[in-house]
């Protein structure tokens, strides 16, 4: 029975089943307060109401999309294998690692050029403001995370603090706050930008330098007070914030570069362009930072601490790097949405903000951009989709629930995330097994 | 004198550890530390490596004060350090592990990385392959030539025979003469005093945290209490 369980095929189909069946009450009936188990039962036994399928069963509906996503996922894992036979067959290696380079390199070019092209493929507003506010800045935020959780090994729950600080400097940069602007007079959005990133970056390394000695949960508690307290000083501070009404209006930014004059307006369209155009720049940053001699660094540290330091990695000044870099990615991030939302409310930038993030990323698959990209595209998307058209009794507060579910379903059955970097699955692997220093202070006498 | 400890007190919090050794190491000698488990002999190395500070007491290396040094300031200064229990990266190939002990310097390695699988042929037939998945011979091979990568004139070895076959240990310590005679000075914990003595030039006794006595490994070998105590002979 058991080893009928391990088998590929049946483990693939059990955790589809279970996806289906949580998809399923997701979009199912709810329940009432006298029968709260009632909305779980119907989601079951209704007829279903959409597909077409008018009257079929609800379960007969979602097994039968189980089973086509179980034939779906047994081809591509057999196409997998067979690839990997053909592989190994082949001896010139080398020239197999830099061909799937440039196929990568290719495929990341054409899903740009669908992405310049989508707004005219998808006309409905609702998806162009989503597009920007809810999936390209929030793809921006997850690769930013994942500079600090995925590369450096670094647990932060409060990253929504850098975004905070991020749209308040934008504000102040602007002159949308009580407190007179930081140059004295108010400035276009545009220069914000690079002050928002400094000042975030500024607060990253503040924050970090005392904190990052700490290790994994400590650290968490650390970053999640600073998420806090962030956010308790932005309702508070009415003279400097504005406290719990938000900011005063942010300008939208323009360019005025000789024969070029633009000015950025309440269409979300042309921020999207602006942040997809960033998010390909963050991308090929990312990448090379990498597998830069600062991303050997991160490994090591992430692998083996002690041994890092044993080959003369500070692990501090590289820690510290990690958070800087991270932050100033979300104090970017917050710049756009500052000037693209007009106004900021602090109520914006609340603990389940971070913790959104944090499931994108592992989500996606930690340490792996293409991995974080596609999660964040993936989850804001779906999550975008059961605000636009909910299904009957969704609330939009249930997002949390089913986010809370995909996370600990994802940690069962795939702690890599969707589309892991390789070194990292081996890691967790190895973790998982018991082996490894991943996280601990003492040695251990590896066989 | 090439490194010069005197008087170093370690404290972890209430309890002492050390209780003021004072040790040296000569430039070209291979000098061992012996000692029962908790003796002191893994605290001594970590504060060699900058991991822990005495409190009192000061250490200087090649004429310099590096009693207050960071551990990853140690490689830049000429001081390796192969860490108990192996620690190498288990998720890099062993290239990648040797490329990693290169961390600190400048410019192309690639002639040390050479030199390296010369002294250890079986790392350059793994080249490719994970840390992790050696074997624990081949792994103490692998943070040997990580820590030589880093180009020391000092070797700081932790007790390089933990868990190992005596085939394999037999190996190492071949290699760890070898590593002396092209230059680099070596000093090594061990608990297996019979082999380490017979490759020493030069020996120090710890117990309870103080070195109880020192001298040329060849007296040490002949010496009562330490064939008593280390090598197992009644008196």
């Amino acid at each position: 029975m058991r080893a009928f369980l391990r088998h590929p095929a049946v483990r693939r189909f059990v955790i589809l089943a279970i996806a289906m069946a949580v998809l399923e009450v997701m979009t199912g009936p709810p329940g009432s307060t006298d029968a709260p188990t009632e909305g779980i039962a119907h989601s079951f036994t209704q007829p279903s109401s959409f597909f077409g399928l008018f009257g079929t069963l609800r379960w007969v509906v979602f097994l039968f999309l189980a089973l086509v996503l179980w034939g779906v996922a047994s081809l591509w894992a057999w196409r997998g294998a067979s690839i990997k036979s053909t592989l190994s067959s082949v001896t010139a290696v080398p020239r197999q690692v830099s061909q799937r380079k440039v196929t990568r390199r290719g495929f990341g070019v054409a899903l740009f050029i669908v992405a310049l092209f989508l707004p005219h493929i998808v006309t409905d507003p609702f998806w162009h403001a989503a597009m920007v506010e809810q999936i390209a800045i929030y793809v921006l935020l997850a690769m930013g995370l994942n500079v600090v959780v995925g590369f450096a090994g670094l647990l932060d729950l409060g990253y929504v603090a850098f975004y905070a600080i991020g749209a308040y400097t934008t504000a102040w940069v602007t002159g949308a706050l009580p407190t007179p602007p930081l140059f004295h007079h108010a400035l276009n959005a545009f220069y914000a930008i690079p002050a928002a990133i400094v000042i975030v970056m500024l607060a990253g390394v503040l924050l970090g330098a005392p904190t990052l000695r700490l290790r994994g949960d400590y650290l968490a508690i650390v970053t999640l007070g600073f998420g806090e307290l962030i956010l308790i000083f932005a309702n508070n501070l009415y003279g400097i914030t504005g406290g719990s009404q938000g900011t005063g209006s942010i300008p939208h930014p323009s360019i005025h570069l000789g024969p070029i004059r633009y000015q950025w307006g309440l269409d979300p369209v042309p921020y999207y362009y602006l942040t997809i155009v960033f998010v390909a720049l963050f991308i090929i940053g990312f990448t090379l930072l990498e597998h830069s001699r600062v991303g050997r660094a991160w490994t090591a540290i992430r692998e083996d601490e002690v041994a890092a330091e044993s080959v003369g990695i500070n692990p501090l000044k590289y820690k510290v790097m990690a958070f800087a870099i991270g932050a100033s990615t979300a104090g970017f991030a917050g710049a756009i949405t500052g000037s693209q939302l007009i106004h900021i409310f602090p109520t914006s930038f609340s603990l389940l903000f971070s913790i959104n993030i944090l499931v994108l990323v592992i989500f996606g698959g930690m340490g792996s951009i293409s991995g974080v990209v596609l999660g964040a595209v993936l989850v804001q998307t779906v999550s975008m989709f059961l605000l636009h058209s909910p299904p009957s009794g969704y609330q939009s507060a249930d997002l949390y629930i089913y986010l809370g579910a995909l996370l600990v379903v994802m940690m069962i059955f795939r702690p890599v995330g969707v589309l892991p970097s390789r070194r990292r699955k081996r890691e967790i692997g190895l973790a998982e097994a018991g082996e490894g220093h991943m996280d601990e202070v003492l040695t251990g006498d590896t066989p | 004198m090439m490194l010069e400890v005197s008087n170093a007190v370690v404290r972890y919090g209430a309890i002492t550890a050390l209780h003021g050794i004072s040790f040296n190491v000569e430039a070209g000698e291979i000098v061992t530390l012996l000692g029962a488990n908790g003796a002191g002999k893994t605290t001594t190395l970590r504060m060699l490596s900058g991991l822990h500070a005495p409190t009192e007491g000061s250490i200087t290396f090649e004429g310099q004060d590096v009693t207050r040094t960071k551990a990853h300031d140690f490689t830049g200064l000429g001081i390796s350090h192969v860490p108990e229990g192996r620690r190498i990266f288990p998720q890099m190939t062993v290239e990648e592990n040797l490329e990693m002990g290169a961390f600190g310097r400048r410019g192309s390695f690639s002639d040390d990385m050479e030199k390296m699988y010369v002294t250890f042929p079986i790392l350059k037939d793994r080249r490719k392959q994970m840390g992790g998945n050696l074997s624990g011979g081949e792994q103490q091979m692998l943070a040997i030539a990580r820590a030589l990568m880093g180009k020391p004139r000092l070797l700081l070895l932790d007790e390089p025979s933990m868990g190992l076959a005596p085939m394999i240990v037999e190996t190492i310590f071949r290699i760890i003469g070898e590593i002396r005679d092209s230059g680099t000075t070596v000093f090594l914990v061990e608990q297996n005093a019979a082999q380490a003595l017979r490759l020493a030039d030069r020996g120090y006794v710890m117990e309870n945290g103080r070195i109880v006595f020192g001298d040329s490994a060849a007296n040490l070998l002949t010496d009562a209490r330490v064939r008593a105590v280390y090598l197992g002979e009644a008196v």
